[in-house]
C-alpha cells in the first residue's frame, strides 16, 4: 500500500502527465520494428505511452485508410506517416509543424521536401527519410564490354543493345537492356516523370497550377521511351512495379533498372546472384536540353488535426525526425535520411557508403505536383500514367496522348485553377 | 453395365485431367511457401529444399493468431444472428401465405445482389456512427447483407419441404406460431441450419473489401485482408514465400471443412435449385 | 392424418398467423434496411451531388451532372464492355465445364467421393488467395504457367499474361473459371442425381447413343439447375471486385465496372462520381435479375403448401 502510494506521489510528483500516443507508420518488416524501436524510445525518454498502429503496406490502400480515418474526424491515431505525395491531399487535416517546431530544425532538413511538405504556408508533415529514383547498372557486365556508365538515354540504350546482343550470343538468351516500373500505376508517373524531366520537359504542372505537359521535350522523353519496349526492355515491363523488375535485375537478367534505393541493400544480400556487381547512378539525361534527374519519394510525420495531445504528438515526430534517430535507420534499416549532415556522419558513412553516392541526386530530386493539384492528385496522376502507359504500349502516339492528358487535367483543374 | 475399356481410359484420362486442373494451383502454393529468399526467382517443380521459415514468420511477424481469432469472432456472429433472424423469416416465407409473399422473397434475394461497391460510403457512415469502427462486431453486422438474406433463401427452401400435418397437428394442440418454429420445426432443421450456416460462414470468412474499408488494426482486421498486408522489409517487396505460407494456412482449415461436410454443401448449394 | 377440421380458429386464426409471420419478418427487414436499403439510397441521394468522399457534408445538388461524367467517360463504356466480356465468357465456359465436370462425378466409379471433395476445393480458397496465387502463376518471368507452356513448346517466348492488353482479360477469366467452375458443378451434379435412372436405361434400350440420351433426356430435365446456376454466377460475375482488383488493380484492360467506380469514389475521393456510377451498377444489376427471371422462369413458385 505504501508502495503504491509512493509510486503515486513520484508520478504525480513529476509533474508531467503520461499521455498515450498512436502513431501508424509502417507495416512489418525492418520498417515497422525500427519505428516501433524509436516511438518507444521516445516513449520512455518522454514518459508516454506510445502504440504503434500497423497499416497496408500498399501505399494507395493506405492513403484510403488515412483518408476514412481523417474524413471521419477520428482521435484514434495522433501521428501519421505521409508518403511524400500526400501532404497536399490530406493536408487540411493536419497541423501546421512549425508552429511546434522551431525553423532551425525544420529548415536542416532537404529543401525540396520541406517545400513539398508546405501546403498553404503551413508545414504539414516533417521529413522523414528521402527517396529518389536510380539507374542501377551491372558493373561487370559494363566491364566485360567496355562501356561507360551512361549519362544519356541514348547512350544507355547503346550500350543495353551492346551488351543483351552480346549476351545472348554468349548463350544467356534471358539478358534484357532495361527495366523499370511501367504497370500503369503511380511507380510510372514517376518514371515518367524522370523521362519527361530528363529530356528538359518540365515538371507536368508549374507551380501555379498551369499545366505544362504537352510540350516537344515530353513527347520526344514519351517516344524514346515507348522504341524501348520490346527491344531493350521486354514486352512484360507494361506490367512491372518495383518488385517484378528487382526479380529481373537481382536474379542476373537485366543490364539496367530504374528502382528507388531500397533494392540496393537486397541486391548485395548474401543469396543475392548479383551480390559486389551492382553500380548505382543518377538516371540518364535525354536530349539537348536535358538533365539528369530523379523522382522525389520517401515520407514525413505528420500530427492530425484530431489528436487530443498534438504538442506531445510534435514532440514525437521531431524525435524520429533528427539526426540521431535518422542516422540509426540509415545504418540499420537503409533509410535515406533527409538531414544533408547526416549524410557526413562517420556512423553511417561506414555502414552505407552507397548514400554518399546518391546525395548529388538527392537534392536535385523532382517532385511530383500533389502539393498544386491537392486531393485531385491521384486523378491527375491517373490521367498522365495512363497517357504514358498508352504510348508505351503503342496504343495511342505520344503526341496524341499527352495532348488528350492535358485536356483532360485542364478539364479536371478547371484550367489550372485546381 | 461395365463400360468398355477404351471407354473407362478415356474416363479415367478425364478424371486424372481434371484433378490436376483443380488441384496444381493449390500444389504450387504450397510448393512456393517451402522456398525462401531468392529461390522463389526461380521455377521448381518440387521444393528444392524445404523451409518452414515461412510459416514460423507469418505467425512471428504479424499478430496473425489474433486475424484468425477475429475472422472466427466475425464470421460466427454474423452466422448466428443470420441464422436466427433467418429462421423466423423463413417460416414466414414458406408456411404463410399472405399478401406480397413473393415480391417479399425476391427483394430479399434481391438485397444480396447488391454490389459491395454500392453500399460502401452509406456502409461506413453507419458503422462509425455506431461506434463500430475497427471492431469485429462492426464487420458481423456489416456482412449481414449476405449472410441474411442467404440464410433467409435456403432455410426458406428447406422449410417448405417439411410436411403441413406436423404443422396443423401442433395447431390443433393449440401451439402458436413463435412454438410451431421452436418447437416443431427446429428439431427438424438441423441439417438446414448447419448447411446454411456452413455456407455463409465460409462466404463471411473469404470476405475481402469491407474487411479492408473497416478494419485499421490487428484490434478489428480479418484474415483476408491480414493475407493482402503481408510485406517484406520494405513497402515494395512482395513476399511471395510468406504470402503462399499465410494462404496455405487459411485455406487448410477451409479445405478440410469444405471435405469433412462435403455433402450438407452440396445439399445447401443446391437447396431451392432443384424443384422436384 | 388428423380428422376434423385442421384449421380449427377458421379466419381469425389465419389473421393471426399472418400478422405473426409479418412480426417475424420485422427483425430481417429492419436490418436489411439498415444495412442495405439505408446505405444504397445514401449512394443514390450522393450521386446527385458534387460531394467529395473527405467531405461529405459539403456537398451540393449538382443533378445529372454525374451522371454525364460517367456516361460520357470513355473508361466507364471501357469497364462495362470488361464486364461483358467477362460475364458472358466466364460464365459460358463454367456452364460447359461445369457439366462435363457434373457428368463425371455423376458416373459410379471407385473414388468418387474423393474426385468430389476435390472438386470443391477451389470454391473453398478465399478469392484473395486465389487472386495472389495465380498472379503469381502467371508472372512473365518466374511463373509455372510460362514455364509449363515452354516445356510443352506452346511458346516460344514468356507471355506476359496479365501485362498484355490482349491476354489480361483472358488471363483473368481463367482465373474465374479455375475457381468457379466447382461451385456451377455441383449445382448441376444435384440436378443430375435427381433424374430417375430407369429413363436413361429405357433410353438405351430404345437404342438411343449417348449424345442422344443427352440432348433428349438430360438437357430438358436439368433446365431449372441451369437456370438457377445461371443466375447465381451470372450475377457474381457482373459485380466481380475482388479477383480483377487484387490481379491487376485499376488496369483498363481489365478493369469491371465496380473497379471503375471504386477508383472514383476511393482513389479520386469524388464521392458524386462514384456514387452515380454505382447507382448505374446497380441498375444494370438489377434489370439483368428481371429479365432472367422474366424470361427463365424458374421454379420460384411461391405456390406453398
Amino acid at each position: 500500500m505504501i508502495g503504491v502510494l509512493l509510486a503515486a506521489a513520484l508520478c504525480f510528483g513529476t509533474g508531467a502527465r503520461a499521455e498515450a500516443i498512436a502513431i501508424a507508420c509502417g507495416s512489418v518488416g525492418i520498417e515497422y520494428q525500427l519505428c516501433k524501436e524509436g516511438a518507444e524510445a521516445w516513449g520512455a525518454k518522454a514518459g508516454h505511452q506510445v502504440q504503434v498502429v500497423q497499416t497496408p503496406a500498399s501505399a494507395t490502400d493506405r492513403l484510403a485508410l488515412f483518408q476514412q480515418l481523417l474524413a471521419a474526424g477520428s482521435s484514434d491515431v495522433d501521428v501519421f506517416q505521409v508518403d511524400v505525395i500526400w501532404p497536399g491531399i490530406l493536408g487540411r487535416y493536419f497541423v501546421d509543424l512549425r508552429k511546434y517546431i522551431d525553423a532551425p530544425t525544420v529548415d536542416a532538413h532537404f529543401k525540396t521536401q520541406v517545400e513539398n511538405n508546405t501546403v498553404g504556408g503551413e508545414l504539414k508533415a516533417l521529413p522523414w527519410f528521402a527517396d529518389v529514383g536510380l539507374l542501377y547498372y551491372r558493373k561487370d557486365l559494363l566491364d566485360k564490354y567496355g562501356q561507360a556508365v551512361p549519362a544519356t538515354w541514348d547512350a544507355l540504350a547503346a550500350a543495353a543493345r551492346t551488351i543483351a546482343e552480346g549476351e545472348h550470343k554468349a548463350g544467356d538468351a534471358a539478358m534484357v537492356g532495361l527495366v523499370f516500373q511501367g504497370k500503369a500505376y503511380e511507380g510510372l508517373t514517376c518514371n515518367a516523370l524522370e523521362w519527361v524531366d530528363g529530356f528538359g520537359g518540365g515538371r507536368l504542372v508549374d507551380e501555379g497550377g498551369k499545366i505544362t505537359l504537352n510540350n516537344p521535350h515530353a513527347v520526344e522523353a514519351l517516344r524514346t521511351a515507348a522504341g524501348w519496349i520490346g527491344t531493350i526492355a521486354p514486352q512484360g515491363v507494361l506490367n512491372y512495379a518495383e518488385e517484378d523488375a528487382r526479380g529481373v535485375f537481382q536474379s542476373g537478367h537485366a543490364v539496367f533498372m530504374r528502382n528507388w534505393p531500397y533494392a540496393w541493400a537486397l541486391a548485395n544480400a548474401a543469396d543475392s546472384p548479383v551480390k559486389g556487381k551492382v553500380g548505382v547512378a543518377a538516371l540518364p539525361a535525354g536530349g539537348a536540353a536535358g538533365k539528369p534527374t530523379g523522382t522525389l519519394g520517401g515520407s514525413g510525420l505528420a500530427v492530425s488535426r484530431f489528436s487530443k495531445h498534438p504538442a506531445e504528438a510534435a514532440d514525437l515526430v521531431r524525435y524520429l525526425a533528427s539526426p540521431a534517430e535518422q542516422a540509426r535507420r540509415a545504418i540499420v534499416g537503409s533509410f535515406n535520411p533527409t538531414i544533408p549532415s547526416v549524410y557526413d556522419d562517420p556512423a553511417v558513412v561506414k555502414a552505407q557508403p552507397f548514400l554518399g553516392q546518391i546525395l548529388p541526386a538527392m537534392k536535385s530530386a523532382v517532385a511530383r505536383p500533389s502539393r498544386v493539384a491537392g486531393d485531385r492528385y491521384n486523378q491527375a496522376s491517373s490521367i498522365f500514367w495512363n497517357a504514358a502507359h498508352d504510348a508505351l504500349s503503342g496504343r495511342a502516339q505520344p503526341d496524341a496522348s499527352l495532348a488528350a492528358a492535358a485536356a483532360s487535367l485542364n478539364r479536371l483543374s478547371h484550367d489550372g485553377r485546381w | 453395365m461395365r463400360a468398355s475399356l477404351p471407354h473407362r481410359a478415356l474416363f479415367g484420362l478425364a478424371a486424372a485431367a481434371l484433378l490436376l486442373f483443380l488441384l496444381f494451383p493449390v500444389y504450387w502454393a504450397v510448393v512456393t511457401s517451402l522456398k525462401s529468399g531468392s529461390a522463389l526467382f526461380a521455377v521448381d517443380y518440387l521444393p528444392p529444399r524445404p523451409v518452414w521459415g515461412n510459416y514460423v514468420a507469418v505467425f512471428a511477424e504479424q499478430a496473425f493468431g489474433r486475424n484468425i481469432v477475429n475472422s472466427v469472432i466475425v464470421a460466427s456472429t454474423t452466422v448466428a444472428v443470420a441464422l436466427a433472424l433467418g429462421l423466423f423469416a423463413a417460416y414466414a416465407l414458406s408456411r404463410v401465405t399472405f399478401r406480397g409473399r413473393r415480391l417479399l422473397l425476391y427483394c430479399i434475394l434481391g438485397v444480396s445482389m447488391f454490389p459491395q461497391i454500392a453500399v460502401l460510403t452509406g456502409m461506413f457512415e453507419l458503422i462509425n456512427r455506431l461506434g463500430l469502427y475497427d471492431r469485429p462486431l462492426g464487420l458481423s453486422l456489416s456482412y449481414l447483407i449476405f449472410t441474411l438474406p442467404f440464410t433467409v433463401w435456403v432455410l426458406t427452401a428447406f422449410m417448405r419441404e417439411l410436411p403441413v400435418e406436423l404443422e396443423d397437428a401442433a395447431r390443433v394442440d393449440g401451439a402458436g406460431p413463435f412454438t410451431v418454429v421452436v418447437r416443431i420445426f427446429l428439431p427438424l432443421m438441423g441439417p438446414a441450419l448447419a448447411t446454411s450456416g456452413l455456407l455463409a460462414f465460409i462466404v463471411a470468412w473469404n470476405e475481402f473489401l469491407f474487411a479492408l474499408t473497416f478494419t485499421l488494426t490487428n484490434r478489428g482486421r480479418t484474415v483476408p485482408v491480414a493475407i493482402a498486408l503481408i510485406s517484406g522489409a520494405s513497402e515494395h517487396e512482395l513476399p511471395w514465400g510468406r504470402i503462399m505460407a499465410a494462404s496455405v494456412i487459411v485455406t487448410l482449415p477451409l479445405v478440410i471443412l469444405a471435405l469433412a461436410c462435403q455433402r450438407r454443401i452440396v445439399a445447401g448449394l443446391t437447396a431451392g435449385s432443384v424443384r422436384g | 392424418m388428423v380428422a376434423g377440421p385442421p384449421r380449427a380458429a377458421g379466419l381469425q386464426g389465419q389473421a393471426h398467423r399472418v400478422r405473426a409471420a409479418w412480426l417475424f419478418l420485422l427483425p430481417t427487414l429492419a436490418v436489411l434496411a439498415a444495412v442495405a436499403g439505408w446505405p444504397l439510397l445514401r449512394t443514390v441521394a450522393l450521386g446527385f451531388t458534387d460531394a467529395r468522399l473527405s467531405d461529405l457534408g459539403a456537398a451540393r445538388w449538382v443533378g445529372l451532372d454525374d451522371f454525364a461524367i460517367v456516361l460520357s467517360d470513355p473508361d466507364w463504356w471501357r469497364s462495362v464492355g470488361n464486364t461483358l466480356v467477362f460475364t458472358s465468357v466466364s460464365v459460358s465456359l463454367e456452364l460447359v465445364l461445369g457439366m462435363a465436370i457434373a457428368l463425371v462425378l455423376d458416373a459410379r466409379f471407385a473414388g468418387r467421393g474423393a474426385l468430389r471433395a476435390a472438386v470443391l476445393i477451389p470454391w473453398a480458397v478465399p478469392t484473395v488467395v486465389s487472386a495472389q496465387l495465380w498472379r503469381w502463376m502467371y508472372n512473365d518471368t518466374f511463373g509455372v504457367v510460362n514455364d509449363l507452356l515452354t516445356r510443352l513448346g506452346l511458346i516460344d517466348r514468356p507471355i506476359a499474361w496479365l501485362a498484355d492488353d490482349r491476354t489480361a482479360l483472358a488471363a483473368v477469366i481463367a482465373t474465374d473459371v479455375w475457381k468457379a467452375t466447382p461451385f456451377m458443378s455441383l449445382l448441376l451434379l444435384a440436378g443430375l442425381q435427381t433424374i430417375p435412372r430407369e429413363l436413361y436405361e429405357s433410353a438405351s434400350v430404345d437404342g438411343a447413343g449417348g449424345l442422344r440420351r443427352f440432348v433428349a433426356i438430360t438437357l430438358p430435365l436439368l433446365r431449372p439447375a441451369i437456370a438457377v446456376a445461371l443466375i447465381f454466377r451470372t450475377l457474381d460475375a457482373l459485380r466481380v471486385f475482388d479477383l480483377i482488383y487484387v490481379m491487376t488493380s485499376n488496369a483498363r484492360s481489365t478493369a469491371t465496372m465496380s473497379v471503375y467506380a471504386r477508383q472514383q469514389l476511393i482513389d479520386f475521393q469524388d464521392a458524386g462520381v462514384g456514387s452515380a456510377a454505382c447507382f448505374l451498377i446497380f441498375l444494370v444489376i438489377g434489370l439483368v435479375s428481371v429479365g432472367y427471371i422474366a424470361v427463365l422462369r424458374p421454379g420460384f413458385a411461391a405456390g406453398g403448401r
